[in-house]
């Protein structure tokens, strides 16, 4: 059955959905402007451990979790405070987690890559590259279980496809036939390994034939393409119970972590500055003015009410209390 | 009260709670139309169905992690492993994923599954099946293990490992599952960290779990006959370990033997002896001594085979020394 659609030619933004529209572009603006303000934070010695940024991807948190509903499943990698931010997790909560803090949505023992927030379905950060593919297989296994019309969505890099987990996770969906999409964001590099220095194949969307499962290509700088390729996959799953594997090519504007510098040996400065000429944000900014939707003046001020949101978001966690002594022992077991 | 097998003991646990809570299933390799590679899900698929009872293919890492997914949203999965050996494959979501989930989340995201299979060595399996896992997993805070040693406690455990909010290990043993025994009808539930004192004496503790339970119980019937009564305490859950069953013992009998199948490094024995010294110096009248496997992958032949495991004669030379006593 291995459907295989490219992204399609663009046509006119439906001016009836330009609340929408424009919303998208705040997301991926106050993404931006977090990320900007972690980068610094961690700098400052404020946030500890690893720190992943997701700027450059905003489109792909963006433009896939704005076509799920409030019922469905997200798990994710340990690149992750996009899609928290996304899917609706306060900025602060997200913010006081990652110093930390009693008030962060993982009660400050999640940390960067571990955020939680099970009352909007947003279960995880995790941090063993493609351990969580496999999670999100029960999840829609669950979902199969009960007979309810929820999707299970799974966010991972393009090196986790070489994982042993990937193939087991994804063959069983298929072999199922369960409501799970996979979403490979394809930045193109696993750290420090370029794609065709790890992966055998260079369109990682083929992988998705090995088990006869449905795929695309999708532009993921360009938010409104994501948006359309992941309400096909959404349809897919709830509608006809199959699975998808989307390939979304991306790129990541900066280091792998804090302590990578933004080309490092593995990429030369042209090339992010190359990538860099499609910055998602601007993309769909320039796209909104064009079609007549926003303007140059009501995109800066919706692009400085995000970094108020941010700024507000620091704060907070900077004044906000680290967890109780106790919270040490809590939570290891259901009744401890 | 019905005499049954393990195996059955475990059946029963299985069929028992599949009608109590639907939101329990059983999933694993050969579970279903096969009906259990040792036959421990037999007449299951039947019963409930393949959404219940679902046959996995060959892929251990993936299916664990499908059971901990499964579980993160409500479900109640047993996920079996055909042998702890294959695990080995899966571990990584047993200690990454099940293990940490409600930690990393601040507790909103727990794990309610059993993880069973057998482990330890049948006869001449070679050196990748015959190996006991136990501490490997004990290690780890978030996860319970259980090894029950009996039919009634294999039913009774394994209700309550279901019943229990965390992600529970729950160790079987091949040369278990046609030991018979007196298995209570319906709700029998035996709590999960509490040993239990299967014969009673005043001169020796021997403290084991599994299989060497019928090891320490033949050593201790010879040792009777010789005029030496020893206390046998099954652990029963390696974690939480009964710490006071422990304590109790040895503050009555002041001398101890600890009989594992693993191997002695950093073993169960290696946690017990600790505790003991720890809380109970003053009541030791000698050094405690462990029985273990020899320290080698499990050889082939038969002969080597028996030498690298622990039996009654070595448990009753360990109880021997301790008692500062020369064997008759």
């Amino acid at each position: 059955m291995a459907t295989r659609t490219r992204p399609r030619a663009r046509g006119g933004l439906d001016s009836a959905r330009a609340e929408e529209y424009r919303g998208w572009l705040q997301q991926m603006l106050l993404i931006r402007r977090f990320e900007e303000k972690a980068g610094e934070a961690y700098s400052l010695g404020k946030i500890g451990g690893f720190c992943h940024l997701y700027i450059g991807q905003e489109a792909v948190a963006v433009g896939s979790l704005s076509a799920l509903g409030p019922d469905d499943y997200i798990t994710c990698s340990y690149r992750e405070h996009g899609h928290a931010l996304a899917r609706g997790i306060s900025a602060r909560a997200v913010m006081a987690e990652l110093f930390g803090r009693a008030a962060g949505c993982s009660g400050g023992k999640g940390g960067s890559m571990h955020l939680f927030d099970a009352s909007i379905g947003f279960l995880g950060g995790h941090a063993i590259v493609g351990g969580h593919i496999p999670l999100a297989t029960g999840m829609a296994f669950a979902a199969k279980y009960r007979e309810t019309d929820q999707v299970a969505v799974c966010y991972f890099g393009e090196a986790a496809v070489n994982n042993g987990a990937f193939h087991e996770a994804l063959n069983m969906a298929a072999l199922w036939k369960l409501p799970a999409i996979y979403i490979c964001e394809n930045n193109r590099y696993g750290m420090g390994t370029a794609l065709e220095r790890a992966s055998a194949i260079y369109d990682i969307s083929e992988r998705a034939c090995s088990y006869d499962m449905a795929n695309e290509v999708v532009d993921g700088q360009d938010v409104l393409v994501m948006h359309a390729a992941m309400e096909r996959a959404v349809q897919r799953a709830r509608g006809e119970k199959l699975p998808t594997l989307l390939e979304v090519r991306t790129y990541r504007f900066m280091g792998h972590s804090m302590s990578d510098p933004i080309h490092g040996h593995y990429r030369t400065r042209e090339e992010v500055e190359d990538q860099r000429k499609r910055d998602p944000i601007a993309v769909w900014s320039q796209r909104l003015i064009a079609e007549g939707l926003m303007d140059d003046a009501s995109v800066k001020t919706m692009d400085k009410r995000m970094v108020e949101e941010v700024e507000d978001a620091y704060q907070f966690a900077e004044q906000a209390p680290d967890p109780e002594e106790e919270a040490l022992f809590a939570d290891v077991y259901a009744d401890s | 009260m019905p005499t049954l097998t393990y195996r059955d003991a475990l059946n029963q646990a299985l069929r028992e709670e599949m009608q109590r809570d639907t939101n329990v299933f059983l999933m694993g390799e050969e579970v279903g139309v096969y009906q259990g590679a040792y036959k421990v899900s037999r007449g299951l698929l039947e019963e409930f169905g393949p959404m219940r009872v679902v046959d996995t293919p060959i892929t251990e890492l993936g299916f664990a992690g499908v059971g901990v997914g499964a579980a993160m949203v409500g479900l109640r999965p047993v996920v079996e492993f055909m042998t702890w050996n294959f695990a080995l494959l899966a571990i990584d979501q047993l200690v990454n994923s099940a293990a940490k989930m409600r930690y990393m989340s601040g507790g909103q995201v727990g794990v309610p599954a059993v993880f069973r299979g057998p482990g330890g060595s049948a006869l001449q399996l070679g050196a990748q099946h015959s190996q006991a896992f136990e501490s490997w997993y004990a290690h780890i805070p978030g996860l319970k293990v259980v090894m029950p040693a009996t039919p009634a406690d294999a039913k009774g455990l394994l209700k309550s490992a279901i019943r229990d909010d965390n992600p529970v290990i729950f160790i079987e043993g091949e040369m278990l599952y046609n030991v018979k025994g007196e298995v209570p009808e319906g709700e029998h539930v035996v709590p999960l960290g509490r040993a239990d004192l299967k014969r009673s004496g005043g001169d020796v503790t021997i403290i084991c779990h599994s299989k060497t339970v019928a090891v320490a119980l033949k050593a201790a019937e010879q040792l009777a006959a010789e005029g030496v009564e020893a206390d046998v305490l099954d652990l029963r859950t390696i974690r939480p370990l009964d710490t006071e069953a422990v304590l109790a013992s040895v503050s009555r009998t002041h001398r101890c033997v600890v009989a594992e199948e693993g191997w002695s490094f950093a073993g169960i024995g290696a946690q017990v002896v600790d505790i003991i010294q720890r809380e109970a110096f003053d009541e030791l009248d000698a050094p405690i001594l462990r029985v273990t496997a020899a320290d080698v992958p499990m050889p082939y032949n038969k002969q080597l085979e028996k030498a690298a495991k622990v039996d009654p004669a070595k448990v009753i030379a360990a109880v021997n020394s301790v008692l500062y006593r020369s064997g008759e």
